[in-house]
């Protein structure tokens, strides 16, 4: 069986490998399809929905979908973006994103994400909710004000013996993602690292290191995020 | 050509915007030759004297005066401008919302452990004193704005652009580097 599958993005023909999803094809061929619940090495599950491309003039997630030959992408156009740009819109209104008192600043995706779509304010009302901060690890804060449950945590932060330290808490609009009590307080330095790298915004906290990179030489400081990709 | 006539103000903000504002340097002196200042806090005018062109916003709405003062700028301004953080969110006065204001008062006068000596334990209430609001509002939720320019500060070089943008009437050219939200 062919394992070469051809589709085009935006009208630019890009030939890729069967399996794929249309996220990891475009990335590797220097297309940027912004993304923020999907992250390389996990499996994808389309949450966020920023993803969302148009195949055959039907909206869909690029990080579920795998490549088929002759799908006909849109991708870069003003009608997606501004639908992305209304879910980024959503994010920062249904927590409490105060960019400037943040350790992530400047290195936080859902922020650049912001920068790069030219977010000057929601169009949406500001929620304002009432959110717990779990500081009861001796290594990580859980700074619930900030957490947009994507998952990445849950996913990625597990030891040796295959034990997740963050889970889901409640259902509906009081699910939360916390961090397990008993595991949190034996967390190693490498993993609670790991953990703040991996949140895509600030809601995990390497305790005792904060604002230590001056603003200017931060992640997203001087290049929208993506540029990596398309260069 | 005549020059625009600005009023700037700060509500729940910090002056930091203000101090962002000075921070476009020798630009100050292109800047006077272009504009007149009416009420604002850098030439200590309390009273709009004329219809004024671009009303600058800092900080959003935590008392009753702030909220009367945002419409009496929006009456007597043209254009409508929010800079910064708090205009645009609330900022970090609206770390507030979503904590019952009886609550915040009581730490902040009562509980708090940097409370000193209020033996009496009272919570100002003198009717001089404007009303909290329940939260910290963003400007754009009491009135219309016209242009948000975001950052805690927004840099100098976005206030420049973008003001020199309002006043010529060009389009504005606002790169990367400048629009943040720290």
């Amino acid at each position: 069986m062919n394992q070469q599958v051809k589709i085009r993005i935006d009208g630019q023909e890009i030939i890729t490998e069967r399996g794929k999803t249309i996220v990891e094809a475009a990335r590797e061929n220097g297309v940027f399809i912004p993304t923020l619940c999907n992250m390389p090495g996990v499996k994808p599950k389309g949450a966020c929905r920023i993803c969302t491309i148009k195949i055959n003039h039907r909206m869909m997630t690029s990080c579920t979908t795998p490549v088929a030959d002759g799908m006909d992408i849109e991708n870069n156009t003003d009608e997606l973006n501004d639908i992305r740009k209304s879910i980024i819109e959503l994010l920062f209104v249904s927590g409490n994103h105060f960019c400037p008192a943040c350790e992530k600043s400047g290195n936080c995706e859902l922020q650049a994400l912001a920068y790069r779509f030219k977010m000057m304010v929601p169009r949406y009302p500001y929620d304002f909710p009432r959110k717990e901060v779990d500081s009861s690890s001796p290594k990580i804060i859980k700074e619930q004000n900030r957490c947009i449950a994507c998952q990445r945590c849950m996913k990625t932060i597990v030891d040796e013996d295959g034990r997740h330290f963050f889970a889901y808490e409640d259902r509906g609009k009081d699910l939360r993602v916390v961090l397990d009590p008993i595991l949190g307080k034996e967390i190693t330095d490498e993993l609670a690292k790991k953990a703040m790298e991996n949140c895509p915004v600030g809601s995990i906290i390497y305790k005792e290191l904060g604002f230590h990179e001056p603003i200017g030489t931060r992640k997203y400081d001087k290049e929208p995020i993506g540029s990596k990709i398309e260069s | 050509m005549n020059k625009k006539i600005i009023a700037t103000t700060s509500l729940a903000g910090c002056f930091g915007c203000h101090m962002s504002i000075l921070d476009i340097d020798e630009r100050i002196l292109d800047l006077i030759e272009l504009v007149e200042f009416d009420k604002s806090p850098i030439d200590d005018i309390k009273k709009f004297s004329r219809p004024v062109d671009i009303g600058i916003i800092e900080g959003g709405c935590c008392n009753s005066e702030n909220v009367e003062i945002l419409r009496y700028f929006r009456e007597n301004c043209n254009i409508l401008v929010s800079l910064g953080e708090c205009a645009i969110m609330g900022g970090l006065p609206a770390m507030r919302n979503g904590i019952p204001i009886e609550e915040c008062l009581r730490e902040a006068y009562i509980d708090g452990v940097t409370v000193g000596e209020n033996t009496e334990k009272i919570i100002p209430n003198d009717k001089e004193l404007p009303i909290l609001l329940d939260k910290v509002y963003p400007c754009h939720e009491v009135v219309k704005i016209d242009y948000y320019l975001p950052g805690c500060p927004p840099r100098a070089d976005l206030i420049w652009n973008a003001l020199y943008a309002l006043i010529t009437g060009n389009e504005m050219d606002l790169p990367y580097e400048v629009i943040k939200f720290d």
